[in-house]
């Protein structure tokens, strides 16, 4: 049959041009050789210079307070909004707002930076804030596309989700707001945990749009990253991708299983 | 009660629909419900008396469930009234409705234990925790389910999905409980046994059930009632005896059981027979009709059960037509044939098996069908 070699051989391709750099990068972090694209035997020296690089670790950890700050407004943001857009019927502006909240997954990751850095400035010179552009600034501007990313799987969940469990608690004396948090919050929840770890990982990720709505002392890991690379590749930046790679991969592995696990009818 | 009271009176005591002074516990006046173009409900009345188990019958897309939603306050009218114990319901949202209602998904909390989804109706109405478990607890032994109380919905067989979604139901003692299917998802067998079981707990607490069905076999076994439900309107209501013997329209008697239907026309009227002409049967004997004028059009109404079948022509019958057996299906207790008259037309006739007979009729048997006067029901429409 030539079924029988093809889709094995289809499927090692497919592999290998997915993530075959990605293994490279992991394997050269592990590199002696100060020359990146030279073998020089195995060392995990870059991985200590790395934990020795103040400015390393203190992008790390504003990019983790950002993470965590945008995916957690943006699980409570984007869940009102796919709450409103599942549960509300039809009602003024819904194909508006529908439009609204997927935009930014479709927007051009600039054109999102700089119109958010038109308003930030322009929001300082007549409100006077946010004083600045930094930590916040960031956080804003995650937060609103993190926010649709959750809307979208909250979206999905809350169509999937038997509306008959709502009503039935209605049924049985609970007011529309007890009934939120008595059966659809707990009943979606793995969702939404799905749904905070994905923005927390695209938070993470995100270089465009924090370069443009970023501050001076509020350089998030990926900008670091990316102006060391600038100057010249150095097996450190290798180090701290395999770390990356680990934390994302591992972030978004508990996503899907949760998303599966909460899509898995209990039937 | 007062013992020398006319068997009437009793009668009327058990079945209020029959009472013309009687108060309906529930009343609903000229309810319509409309989405968008589409009329689901069209302007329906109906009274339902206190301690009834009242069945709404009909097919898919009828309209039966949209009524119990409005009942239970899931929607909202376009028009007309719902009256539950004299007070509208119309501003009342469902949580504070004195009904509560058993879904046809069952709608357990998945997240939650047997014991609190039970207890989850009593802890809203402000009972105490230790109140509310000790309810609900006395609830899951009336529907056997104690022993099961601390295990999750998703770990429960159909049939005690079915008990506990039963007596979440009930545990709020509800002046009226709705009932969506509620034995659409189990299997045939587990069905007969919960009709009963269903009995036999509105009995003892004697509130009032309205069940939407589309199941005919249940809405006889269950129902003190039945109202037949088509295009968003009843048909008929009546007491499952009533709806089977005098269905009031060729609808209603083919959907209730299985029944022969001819069209013709009245002919000469005596005061104790009038004449059917009909094409297929040739003229039929059945009993007087009011209102009925010569020549009009009319369908005659026989069921199965209610035609013998014989080798001879039976003497001394009313009605007797020949015919060949194309079919015979044995039952069990009974027996189905499908006998083809001399125009080509099939006639249903079921024969029960009381006695094992050493002869039976079968297939291509030349045989006269022959049925009483009463056994034909004339229907105008």
């Amino acid at each position: 049959m030539a079924r029988g070699w093809f889709l094995p051989l289809a499927v090692v391709l497919g592999f290998v041009f997915l993530y075959a750099p990605i293994v490279s990068l992991v394997v050269f972090s592990f590199n002696e050789s100060r020359l990146v694209t030279v073998w020089g035997g195995f060392s995990t020296r870059w991985y200590v210079a790395l934990f020795n690089d103040r400015q390393i670790l203190g992008a790390a950890w504003i990019s983790l307070k950002i993470a965590f700050a945008a995916a957690t407004i943006a699980t409570v943001i984007g869940t009102l909004a796919a709450f409103v857009l599942t549960r509300f019927g039809s009602f003024r502006g819904r194909l508006l707002l529908t439009g609204m909240a997927t935009a930014p997954l479709v927007m051009p990751e600039v054109i999102t930076g700089l119109s958010l850095l038109l308003l930030f400035v322009s929001m300082e010179l007549t409100l006077g804030w946010p004083a600045g552009r930094g930590l916040t600034t960031i956080i804003i501007a995650h937060t609103t596309f993190c926010a649709a990313f959750v809307a979208v799987i909250a979206q999905s969940r809350l169509r999937d989700m038997d509306e008959s469990l709502e009503e039935a608690a209605r049924d049985l004396g609970a007011g529309p707001v007890r009934v939120f948090f008595d059966i659809t919050l707990p009943v979606i929840a793995p969702a939404l945990v799905s749904g905070w770890l994905l923005a927390f990982t695209l938070s993470l990720d995100d270089l465009v749009i924090a370069s443009f709505v970023s501050g001076p002392g509020a350089s998030t890991l990926p900008m670091v990253v990316f102006s060391k690379v600038r100057l010249g590749v150095s097996p450190d930046v290798n180090a701290l991708a395999a770390i990356i790679i680990a934390i994302v991969t591992t972030a978004v592995l508990i996503a899907g299983l949760l998303l599966r696990r909460s899509m898995r009818r209990p039937q | 009660m007062n013992r020398t009271a006319a068997p009437d009176a009793i009668a009327a005591d058990t079945k209020p629909w029959r009472d013309p002074g009687a108060e309906p516990f529930i009343g609903i006046r000229n309810i319509t419900k409309r989405f968008d173009d589409f009329t689901a409900v069209d302007d329906v009345s109906l009274d339902i008396y206190r301690g009834e188990l009242f069945c709404l019958l009909g097919g898919s897309g009828c309209g039966k469930s949209t009524l119990l939603r409005m009942l239970a306050g899931f929607e909202t009218p376009s028009a007309g009234q719902i009256l539950i114990d004299g007070q509208d319901m119309a501003r009342v949202p469902p949580d504070r409705r004195p009904t509560n209602m058993m879904f046809q998904s069952y709608a357990l909390f998945p997240h939650m234990s047997v014991e609190k989804n039970v207890a989850y109706g009593l802890l809203r109405e402000g009972k105490s925790r230790a109140e509310a478990h000790a309810r609900a607890g006395e609830m899951l032994k009336l529907v056997k389910l104690e022993s099961l109380a601390r295990r999750k919905p998703h770990q429960l067989s159909g049939g005690q999905r079915q008990r506990v979604a039963l007596a979440r139901a009930l545990v709020k003692q509800p002046k009226l409980l709705l009932l969506d299917e509620p034995l659409g998802a189990l299997d045939k067998k587990l069905r007969e046994e919960t009709q009963f079981e269903l009995i036999r707990i509105q009995e003892t607490l004697g509130v009032t059930f309205i069940v939407v069905t589309h199941d005919q076999d249940e809405a006889m076994t269950l129902a003190t009632r039945i109202g037949v439900m088509n295009e968003g309107a009843i048909v008929q209501v009546g007491e499952p005896r009533e709806i089977y013997e005098e269905p009031n329209s060729r609808f209603v008697a083919d959907f209730i059981g299985s029944v022969n239907l001819f069209e013709g026309r009245a002919g000469m009227a005596a005061p104790d027979m009038m004449r059917i002409d009909t094409e297929v049967l040739g003229p039929v004997n059945a009993r007087p009709r009011p209102g009925l004028t010569q020549g009009q059009t009319v369908w005659v109404a026989i069921r199965p059960e209610r035609i013998g079948l014989s080798r001879e022509k039976p003497a001394d019958a009313a009605n007797a037509v020949p015919g060949v057996v194309e079919e015979v299906a044995y039952r069990g207790h009974m027996s189905s044939y499908r006998v083809r008259l001399a125009g080509g037309q099939m006639l249903r006739v079921t024969q029960s098996n009381l006695t094992r007979d050493v002869d039976p009729i079968s297939w291509d048997e030349p045989v006269w069908a022959s049925f009483t006067p009463a056994a034909v029901r004339v229907l105008t429409e």
